[in-house]
């Protein structure tokens, strides 16, 4: 039985105190959007209907929350065993992602009430459906791989059996359905040929996203465990991380190769010397947030240095960040109705309310439920 | 057989008795107007404008020239929105209009997305308990089934407009065009387009002057139907059987190992990529 770490600080911190305002403030702007529309909120529009939540919320989100499917799949499914002491803080990062990604979605679908109907009515034509049926699939799957935190504090023993008994099966499923709806959300923009820029727009979109959420899921959870043991002053296990950090560079090379390989076979790569917004994005993805981090993870002295590991890894998630919003926002042209939109200050305050949402339940469970599982390999049901 | 529309941009006088009778017939509010330096009013279709005319100046080789479009659901016949809604709130009808059933829409706006012709909008002012809709043409749907012609081609006071089967107005359409080389470009728009659509149109200027985009004969939608209907089942299943697969022998490598002697679990890494 592994106990809570319990902290020695005072229960409300200044830092509490922000995250509580922050929640709130989202709070009455999501009840503002409810009673009077989304236009009352935020500057989306008919030209615009997707905007800074889709982009970031939806996009971003479910990409950053890949670690859990990562780390679960190499600690159960490929003998990671090693890899155990980053499994639940990861799980926790990637149910919490989830969770703040329908939190996200109940403030932007025009009718949050009637969510469920995805499981009713049916078009399996649609990308929406595979991403809505995947993220709820999904979304299950990591509270059953978080569930034995909570069995283990209350000392639940038969339910606990239950999931152990039902790991592996769940594993499989969760990389499956992270595989399919990672992918998925680049699919959704597959239906836009002609309003995407050339760049930005190719049939491979779902393969571009799936290697981009593969690449920074162990991204992800070298940024988590090196905030973490700053925050919560703990041990870091540099030599794991090290570890998992030698897989980026091949995911960020197969990314590389498909997208260059993309742009020459439809011949488009003269589209990159022309200097404009959307070739700008480019170099600097490719550049910056995709050859520097594959170089920088391949060097043995990145990989045993916990800041160069964090700084490489904040570039990979900018990778992440940049492609996301590049395609779901800006190289989307409206040749006709030019585009107008930039984000409400009130669908910011939304997001970071979110945000600081996830920040909180992560700080919570950090401190009441046994999150962190020491070096020592551990003797509970898992 | 699909009925359809053939609005023809060289009868069009810009008059917008369609768009006046849209709003009459489908008791669509006012909207509040800005002067944007143009005719066009309001810019774009929206919850309560379901028919824009399009004022556009084309130079024509002595000066400008009015040339006008109309802009309102194609009523295509492979409709992207129908392709796209997750929940199959919009459904495309024997006859030809792309209807909508509200009870159904969860809000996503992937329709609004997916749409070529950016044509289906939003009730962006509307709260949880008015319960927000999408919006769009209709082609009048309560007028055909009594046997009537949408209000905009009814109104229609030049001939631009004309309502009927639409294999008949294809042939009206290239009819006129070789009468009258001289005043039309040689090409019916929506004939072909994304799959074919139910508003056909002939100009005089070149189609996307009048703000309707270039495409191909196939409809959008042909690709991500394909990756839902053959990639996602085949990912599905691959993903299954090869996660399992890997399970089974990282798990027998382990095993032997730890038989030959070695400690279980130290001798493996994880696989790159």
């Amino acid at each position: 039985m592994i106990r809570g770490i319990t902290l020695r600080r005072p229960p409300i911190s200044p830092a509490w105190v922000v995250l509580g305002a922050l929640i709130f403030l989202a709070l009455v702007v999501a009840m503002i959007r409810y009673a009077s529309g989304l236009g009352a909120i935020s500057n989306l529009n008919d030209n615009t209907g997707w905007g800074l939540w889709i982009s970031f919320d939806l996009l971003c989100g479910v990409a950053l929350a890949s670690g859990a499917f990562i780390t679960a799949s190499i600690v159960y499914l490929f003998g990671g065993e090693q890899y155990r002491p980053l499994l639940r803080p990861a799980i926790l990062t990637g149910f919490l992602g989830y969770l703040m990604v329908i939190l996200a979605l109940m403030v932007d679908l025009g009718r949050p009430e009637r969510i469920w109907y995805l499981i009713i009515f049916w078009n399996h034509h649609s990308v929406m459906f595979e991403v809505g049926w995947c993220v709820m699939l999904y979304t299950f799957v990591l509270a059953l791989e978080f569930s034995p935190l909570v069995f283990e504090r209350f000392g639940l023993r038969a339910p606990l059996r239950l999931i152990h008994a039902l790991i592996i099966p769940l594993a499989i499923a969760g990389a499956t359905l992270s595989t399919l709806h990672q992918s998925s959300l680049g699919s959704l923009y597959v239906i836009l040929p002609d309003q995407l820029h050339k760049i930005w727009y190719t049939p491979l979109l779902p393969l571009m996203f799936w290697l981009t959420a593969v690449a920074v899921g162990p991204a992800m959870v070298i940024l988590e465990s090196t905030i973490s043991s700053r925050v919560f002053r703990r041990g870091l296990g540099l030599d794991l991380l090290g570890g998992l950090a030698r897989v980026i560079p091949f995911v960020l090379a197969a990314y590389m190769a498909v997208k260059i390989g993309d742009l020459a076979g439809s011949g488009e790569l003269g589209l990159l010397a022309e200097w404009d917004l959307e070739s700008g994005l480019f170099w600097l993805e490719i550049m910056g947030f995709v050859f520097l981090p594959m170089v920088l993870f391949s060097l043995p002295a990145v990989r045993q240095s916990s800041a160069w590991l964090m700084f490489s890894a904040f570039l990979v998630v900018s990778e992440v960040v940049l492609s996301r919003f590049a395609v779901g926002l800006i190289a989307i042209g409206r040749p006709e109705f030019a585009a107008s939109y930039v984000p409400h200050p009130l669908e910011f305050a939304v997001t970071i309310g979110i945000v600081s949402a996830g920040i909180a339940a992560f700080g919570l469970v950090a401190r009441y439920l046994p999150l962190f599982t020491e070096y020592a390999p551990s003797s509970a049901a898992e | 057989m699909p009925k359809a529309i053939l609005f023809d941009a060289f009868r069009c006088t810009g008059c917008r008795g369609c768009q006046v009778a849209c709003k009459q017939w489908n008791d669509l509010p006012a909207e509040d107007t800005h002067n944007t330096g143009s005719y066009q009013n309001p810019p774009r279709v929206s919850a309560d404008t379901w028919l824009v005319m399009q004022f556009r100046e084309v130079e024509n080789g002595d000066g400008l020239k009015w040339a006008f479009g109309r802009h309102a659901c194609m009523h295509c016949l492979h409709p992207a929105c129908v392709s796209a809604c997750p929940v199959g709130a919009l459904y495309k009808t024997d006859d030809g209009p792309v209807l909508y059933h509200d009870d159904r829409c969860i809000g996503c706006r992937y329709c609004m997305l997916a749409c070529p012709f950016e044509i289906p909008t939003f009730q962006w002012d509307q709260g949880l308990f008015e319960g927000p809709e999408i919006k769009k043409c209709t082609f009048c749907i309560d007028r055909l089934s009594a046997g009537m012609e949408p209000a905009c081609v009814h109104t229609c006071p030049s001939g631009a407009l004309k309502f009927g089967e639409r294999d008949e107005l294809i042939a009206v359409a290239e009819g006129r065009i070789r009468e009258h080389p001289e005043r039309y470009l040689d090409h019916v728009y929506g004939k072909d387009e994304a799959g074919g659509t139910s508003v056909l149109y002939i100009s005089p200027v070149p189609f996307e002057k009048l703000g309707l985009p270039e495409l191909g004969p196939e409809p959008i939608q042909e690709d991500t139907e394909d990756i839902m209907t053959k990639a996602t089942p085949a990912v599905l299943v691959g993903m299954l059987i090869g996660l399992g697969g890997i399970y089974w022998v990282v798990k027998r490598r382990q095993e032997m190992m730890a038989k030959k002697g070695g400690s279980g679990g130290s001798g493996n890494r994880e696989a790159p990529s």
